[in-house]
């Protein structure tokens, strides 16, 4: 009886270790463990042992069981694993066949730029105003030092609704410094993107339309020094640490002293170049000392309160930053424009 | 303005700085470069020749061979011009040589003679008959100036070596529109001396008061007229030193006194004007407003009617000039012109540019005086230009000067205050440093007063000398500071953020932003089918447009959408999805904002192609909603809004309030902006979005209780609408009825003809535990109970 166990198990081994797939699997398990298995059978037999030898057959008999158990536990998990991976097999996928994509939309290179530039003043502490577009002719000029008469209030520059020249189209955002300076506690800093017009034909550099983004802080003691500091924080932010910047003297008649701030050319690196005419310069903005009239006319005290101003042209940053190279662009909102950004 | 650095060079000795250098420091001090350059390196070995003798070309009719004396060496030159005789000067292009436009000049054969060089004409050195009169145009230009050398660099006569530097002149700094104004800025940039001149004229006996009478009767308008009296003139050119200068500032020349008002325009900055004093009736000089039905032909030939506000240089009779602004044809400087008058006057800037605006004609006499000139200039103007009379020999110049001069101006003084300059500056600059820059300006320093000078209109407070001072210490070298003070966090408002984030949510769905006009035709209305009757046609109207495109502030952002989607579509665009927020502009309904507009934000969708259809739209709206936490949105179908399809538009609104209204555009409007495709679009309103924006969400815990689903299916009257159905559902179903969903719609057999069969998915669940289907057969009996009384519909 014991010759006869061990060879059942050395049978069923051999047996599991060369059965392929879950149902030869399940054949052999029937033929050595199921009711009418062969095990089963030498089983029945261990009635017609002695009392003595029965337990120690029992003992065989069980060591077999488990070992074809177990054997037939890791085959079974084999062939599975072998079905999965053949499962798997078959379900390769040509994976360079393009995706479902859902279609998304586009943010307007314009905005891109002014909504970095927002982040960036944010940042800094400052707050967004919005204000009106159709303006009366004291906040878009009286109030900015730009009297009767200044060419700026031409009725060849400027929008009007009234023949009296006192209702216009917003040709700057620096009006917004004068509601700011109106309904702003001291101290102030605020920035105030938006549309202005001026009577410019369409070409590839004019638009009657565009945008600026106008910043103002009043604060006592503020100089021009702090001017310089936030300024060149600001063009970090938007072209990169370590940008080069120039302030040259300029004029507007609502800052003094006023000046114009450049880049050094991102092209050339300030050799001058194609990109910068040669200048190796690029002109970003506008900026100066809030002019003491200007501070006087709101109400504020020159002799307490300074401030800085400053002035940007959206579009022309926009189309230096994703080398667009006519303005039409911008407003003609081809998708196949709109989508590359 | 155009300066010439030769010319500079009179008035400061600044020639050892290289034109790059001049460019950057002159616009670091405020005078902004905007180019320079130079006929220096364009022009290369090419110098005058004598013409030893010539000879016709053995194998040609119509060229010659000439023998050219070129200094080192006699050369043999063949040439196609007519007009070369032995012993003429000649510029001589060499072997090797170089031209103006990157020609070269190579040694070779004609007709198998050689040939080493060129004989050049003007044009061939980049000249005209303007720089040379005495030149012909065609032809090999034969050198008549005395100086000329034989082996002269030709560079040297043409005065090449000069280079042209084109500066922006900001419009508050009239005085640096001349050379000597750029002299002093140069002398204070460099810190060379600035040698100013003070005209002297000899004279020639009588007085210019027995020949003219100056009267001004706009004194506003006419500050100050002065005048001198030139007799026995003789016109010719200008000498060449002259006629360069004025072509290197882009003047072009044409005889001495016209020339000599110009030299002095360029060189002080004061436009003069000289007048046959033959034409002068009355030898009286009226300045005045020009009367009723006056009018004038201007140095240009053009004929202008004058009005009552233009200011006008009068005789007895008749307008002579248009003040400031152009000379008349009347009194023009002729071939026999034989005593001139010449005028230096100062006339308001706003007055001389509305005048030069309504006549179109802007002249380098109105560009300057409209920016406000300096009134004591005139004196030493006008005797600058008899100075030169005098120099060129074209004229004696009678004693005298007669100047009307009403009211001049007071001194302006600003006192130097370094702490409130420093302060403002941010810097540490000595009161010395500032002293010496100023005085480098021509500003006197009295004490502490400074006298600010007559050609400085522009310095009236101490920001201004601060920015004088700025200029000088250096903007650049002005320190680095961030703003000390009370440190304010800034941030977005909260209807700044909902903007950000309706812009996200329609990028998400697949519109991309545009920006369009806020300005369009009126007749965009009338393209949306807007009744003529409508308030939308109450516009803020522009008087001055551009075009009648752009005359009128968009009351509705739909026609701007339709505009961009059909210049896509046009652009054979075949899927676009487009959404802009931006402003219309509406009458005030009260005066509480006086005449300020009313400028709503509107978020406008636009989409065509890709199988576009009407609830795709409307799954944009919803998902606008849903990022707005606008719940219990209601819809509604819009049937009169002649913009869009009558059957297939909706308003959305929410507790009664409108957000807008979307839909397919009504087929004519469709056809109005020539689509072949359906266009689709949104209004939405901006700020009815953001006023019934959901509150922030807080958390509801998860449901703990599994939920039960049923279907059920309906039919109802085809016109009872699935809105109807299923607020009947959300309603009888009470607080165990989650979410209710449609599945489908049918019509068709099986159906009652006017019928129509909807199917709906029901989720129930309680909070308290598990749904019995007892409980949920009460809801659904409930539900259609409630749905057969209301609307009369049967489970299917």
């Amino acid at each position: 009886m014991r010759e006869k166990l061990q060879k059942i198990r050395e049978e069923a081994l051999l047996a599991l270790t060369g059965a392929k797939g879950a149902e030869e699997l399940e054949e052999l398990r029937v033929k050595y463990l199921g009711k009418k298995g062969e095990l089963t059978a030498i089983l029945k037999q261990m009635g017609g042992l002695s009392a003595e030898e029965r337990p120690k057959m029992g003992a065989l008999a069980n060591e077999v069981r488990s070992a074809i158990e177990n054997s037939l536990a890791e085959a079974k998990e084999a062939a599975q694993r072998l079905a999965l991976e053949a499962k798997l097999e078959a379900e390769a996928l040509d994976v360079t066949i393009p995706g479902e994509k859902p279609e998304l939309g586009h943010k307007h290179p314009m905005y891109i730029a002014l909504d970095e530039m927002k982040d960036i003043f944010i940042g800094m502490g400052f707050e967004v105003l919005e204000g009106p577009e159709i303006e009366e002719s004291v906040y878009n000029f009286d109030r900015l030092n730009t009297d009767e008469g200044h060419p700026a209030r031409d009725w060849g520059d400027t929008f009007y609704f009234t023949e009296d020249s006192t209702l216009l189209l917003r040709t700057q955002t620096s009006g917004m410094q004068v509601h700011a300076m109106e309904t702003h506690e001291l101290p102030i800093r605020i920035v105030a993107p938006g549309r202005v017009f001026r009577k410019d034909e369409v070409d590839a550099t004019h638009s009657p339309m565009f945008h600026q983004i106008e910043g103002l802080v009043i604060d006592k003691g503020v100089t021009m020094a702090d001017l310089k500091g936030t300024l060149n924080t600001v063009i970090e932010g938007l072209y990169g640490k370590g940008t080069k910047t120039r302030f040259r003297p300029h004029h507007f008649p609502f800052t003094e002293p006023s000046c114009e701030v450049d880049v050094q050319c991102h092209e050339c690196g300030g050799v001058g170049c194609r990109v910068c005419k040669g200048e190796g310069w690029i002109e970003l903005l506008g900026a100066g000392m809030v002019h003491p009239k200007v501070l006087k006319m709101s109400g504020i005290d020159p002799e307490v309160y300074s401030g800085w101003a400053f002035g940007f042209g959206l579009e022309r940053l926009a189309m230096r930053r994703f080398n667009i190279s006519d303005m039409r662009l911008i407003f003609e909102n081809d998708v196949r424009f709109l989508k590359q950004f | 303005m155009i300066l010439s650095r030769e010319w500079l060079g009179e008035f400061t000795d600044v020639g050892h700085i290289t034109d790059k250098e001049f460019a950057e420091a002159m616009t670091l001090s405020g005078s902004k470069v905007e180019t320079f350059s130079s006929m220096r390196d364009e022009i290369k070995n090419v110098v005058v020749g004598k013409v030893e003798a010539i000879e016709r070309h053995p194998d040609s009719d119509h060229l010659w061979v000439c023998q050219v004396n070129v200094g080192d060496e006699t050369v043999q030159i063949v040439t196609g011009a007519q007009n070369v005789h032995a012993g003429d000067l000649v510029p001589v292009a060499k072997h090797k040589s170089l031209l103006p436009g990157g020609k070269k000049i190579e040694k070779g054969k004609l007709r198998g003679v050689e040939s080493l060089g060129m004989l050049c004409s003007l044009g061939e050195l980049g000249l005209d008959t303007h720089d040379f009169p005495d030149a012909i145009e065609n032809g090999i230009w034969i050198i008549t100036e005395e100086d000329a050398k034989v082996g002269m660099d030709i560079r040297e006569l043409i005065g090449a070596f000069d280079t042209q530097v084109e500066f922006e002149i900001t419009p508050n700094r009239p005085d640096c529109l001349s050379v000597i104004g750029l002299a002093r800025e140069a002398a204070a940039t460099f810190g060379s001396e600035l040698k100013l001149h003070t005209p002297v004229v000899k004279g020639s006996g009588g007085n210019a008061a027995d020949f003219v009478s100056v009267t001004i009767e706009n004194p506003e308008l006419c500050p100050r007229y002065t005048a001198r009296v030139v007799k026995n003139v003789k016109i010719g050119p200008s000498p060449r030193w002259m006629r360069r200068r004025l072509r290197a500032s882009g003047v072009r020349p044409i005889s001495n006194i016209v020339d000599i008002t110009n030299y002095v325009m360029l060189e002080y900055g004061q436009p003069m004007h000289a007048f046959d004093f033959s034409c002068v009736e009355g030898g009286k000089i009226v300045v005045r407003t020009a009367r009723e039905g006056e009018s004038i032909t201007t140095l240009d030939d053009k004929p202008h009617a004058l009005t009552t506000s233009m200011l006008c240089i009068c005789d007895e009779n008749k307008p002579v000039c248009v003040a400031g602004v152009m000379g008349g044809a009347n009194s023009e400087i002729i071939g026999d012109t034989g005593v001139v008058l010449f005028e230096a006057a100062n006339f308001s800037g706003p007055s001389v540019r509305r005048t030069s605006n309504a006549l179109g004609t802007r002249t380098d006499s109105s560009g300057r005086f409209e920016k406000g000139l300096d009134v004591m200039n005139t004196m030493a103007a006008v005797n600058r230009a008899c100075e030169l009379v005098e120099l060129l020999g074209c004229g004696e110049v009678v004693d005298g000067v007669v100047d009307v001069f009403p009211a001049p101006p007071a001194q302006t003084v600003v006192k130097l205050e370094p702490e409130k300059i420093n302060g403002l500056l941010g810097t540490e600059v000595s009161e010395s440093e500032m002293r010496r820059i100023l005085e480098k300006l021509d500003f006197e320093l009295h004490g502490d007063d400074i006298l600010v000078p007559s050609f400085r209109g522009d310095v009236e407070h101490y920001s201004d000398i601060a920015e004088e001072v700025a200029r000088f210490y250096g903007y650049n070298n002005i320190p680095i500071t961030l703003q000390g003070g009370a440190a304010s966090v800034g941030g977005y408002s909260p209807a700044q953020l909902s903007e950000r984030a309706l812009g996200a949510v329609c990028r998400a769905n697949g519109y991309s932003e545009i920006i369009t006009y806020s300005f369009v035709s009126p007749s965009s209305l009338d393209k949306i089918c807007v009744p003529a009757e409508s308030p939308l046609r109450d516009f803020y109207r522009i008087l001055n447009p551009l075009g009648e495109d752009t005359s009128v502030m968009r009351t509705s952002a739909l026609p701007s959408m339709l505009d961009i989607l059909s210049r896509n579509r046009a652009n054979r665009n075949d899927v676009v999805r487009l959404y802009e927020i931006a402003k219309i502009y509406l009458k005030p309904v009260d005066d509480s904002n006086g005449r300020y507009a009313r400028e709503p934000k509107i978020l406008s969708l636009g989409a065509y192609g890709g199988g576009m259809d009407f609830y795709k739209l409307k799954g944009a709206v919803e998902s606008i909603l849903e990022a707005m936490r606008i719940e219990g949105a209601e819809y509604a179908a819009v049937r009169d809004n002649p913009s869009y399809h009558p059957g297939r538009c909706a308003s959305v609104s929410v507790s009664g309030k409108t957000l807008g209204v979307f839909g397919q555009v009504h087929p004519t409007v469709q056809k109005n902006y020539g689509s072949d495709l359906e266009l689709y679009a949104a209004e939405l309103s901006l700020d009815a979005l953001i006023e019934n924006q959901g509150a922030e969400p807080t958390y509801k815990a998860l449901p703990r209780f599994p939920a039960v689903t049923r279907d059920i299916a309906v039919v109802a009257d085809r016109d009872i609408t699935v809105g109807e159905i299923e607020k009947t559902i959300r309603v009888s179903g009470g607080e165990l009825l989650r979410d209710v969903r449609l599945f489908d719609v049918y019509e068709g057999p099986g159906i009652l003809p006017g019928k129509r069969s909807t199917a709906y998915s029901m989720t129930l669940r309680s909070d308290e535990g598990t749904l019995t289907d007892d409980h949920a057969d009460e809801v659904m009996t409930n539900v259609l109970t409630a749905l057969r009384e209301k609307l009369g519909a049967e489970r299917r």
